[in-house]
């Protein structure tokens, strides 16, 4: 594949993640977007690597959900699974790569 | 079939033998060799810093910073704590027993020897911990482990033992050597969304600015514990400052005396074995 189409796809994939998944967002669409989010974060909290930001977003979805804006707490959710994906993510990884800084 | 066979047996052996004296080496924890790299790392990366000036973090990093430090040394923030400290200690519980009765010593020049290992419990006890299950002990309520009145009897506590170097043991014991290594574990691992672990900010930028403050060095950071921060306007204990830290860079922090935090602070405080004991403190 060439780097330009490489780079289209990327941006492609980027595009479809910022995207909103509907349009007008249901409260259904909301509480599984929340449920998945929440779940993520709860095996975070398993590795004891929880991030401020995925509970200050989770905290944001529930509000906007209570507003009735379901669309925004819909793209919220799925934000904070991002944000728990990227903490468990660092949790695993740093399970060895620690021991790259330690001072020998 | 037995041609093939052989080469893939060799590359096999050969992949066990590369791997297991590494993996062997890395699992073996050598608290001693440890505390002397990282004594070095420190000296050498500050050689104009005299050993015993570590423990005073920041202020050590330069000379108008020292100054500072000096000046605020003749009316230092802490004294209120200090004084407060002093009384509670000293004053009975309903009972009448006092916290003299849970500590070597009456609990007088004796905050150097902790965090220590129980191999009763096989953990790591804090003089935090200490001083809440010596309260608990005598049918009193726990205080907060981040400040006010933690952080004046600890004040008081460590004053007694200024001057004193940091005698923080491992016993023969492989729990203790478990703790130790979690630890350390835990200073260099990265958490939180900034990615950031103890080391980014102590090991590897102390000295630098981040945003107004100079980070401290690691070496002797906890001698001085507990301290007053202006940023805090107010005391704070060891625990305030590691959930401080976490949530700085972004991450959820655990809970104060949990076992993370009290094997960070046996590690840290045994990598600074030998280094003075200057609490309380005062930081910007």
């Amino acid at each position: 594949m060439s780097g330009h189409r490489m780079a289209l796809v990327v941006a492609s994939l980027l595009l479809a993640g910022v995207s909103p998944a509907h349009a007008d967002g249901s409260e259904a669409d909301f509480k599984a977007a929340y449920a998945a989010a929440d779940a993520a974060e709860k095996e975070a909290g398993t590795l004891r690597n929880q991030w401020t930001t995925t509970e200050s977003t989770l905290a944001a979805a529930k509000k906007a959900a209570a507003a009735g804006n379901f669309e925004q707490a819909a793209a919220l959710s799925k934000e904070a699974e991002a944000l728990a994906k990227a903490s468990i993510f660092q949790a695993t990884s740093e399970k060895d790569a620690w021991k790259a800084l330690e001072i020998r | 079939m037995r041609v093939r066979f052989l080469p893939c047996l060799a590359t096999l052996l050969l992949a066990i033998c590369a791997a297991a004296p590494r993996s062997y080496a890395a699992e073996t924890p050598d608290p001693v060799a440890d505390a002397r790299a990282f004594r070095d790392y420190f000296t050498k990366k500050f050689p104009k810093v005299a050993l015993e000036d570590f423990v005073n973090g920041p202020y050590s990093m330069n000379a108008d910073m020292h100054r500072q430090w000096e000046e605020k040394e003749q009316f230092p923030p802490y004294e209120f704590a200090l004084e407060a400290g002093k009384e509670m200690f000293s004053k009975p519980f309903r009972n009448g027993k006092s916290y003299a009765d849970c500590f070597a010593n009456g609990g007088i020049g004796v905050r150097q020897t902790y965090p220590m290992f129980d191999s009763t419990e096989g953990k790591v006890i804090t003089l935090e911990l200490a001083l809440n299950r010596c309260r608990e002990a005598n049918s009193e309520a726990p205080y907060s482990y981040v400040k006010d009145e933690m952080a004046a009897l600890t004040a008081y506590m460590a004053f007694t033992s200024r001057g004193k170097p940091f005698d923080i043991r491992i016993p023969d014991d492989p729990r203790a050597l478990d703790a130790y290594q979690e630890g350390k574990r835990y200073f260099y691992t990265r958490r939180g969304q900034l990615n950031f672990s103890c080391a980014t900010c102590h090991v590897q930028s102390p000295g630098e600015r981040i945003r107004a403050e100079v980070l401290a060095p690691a070496l002797g950071i906890l001698n001085a514990m507990p301290i007053y921060r202006s940023e805090w306007s107010g005391m704070g204990t060891t625990s305030r400052r590691f959930t401080s830290c976490n949530s700085q860079i972004r991450g959820v922090p655990l809970e104060p005396q949990s076992d993370e935090y009290r094997n960070l602070e046996y590690y840290l405080s045994y990598v600074s074995n030998g280094l003075p004991i200057s609490g309380p403190g005062a930081r910007p």
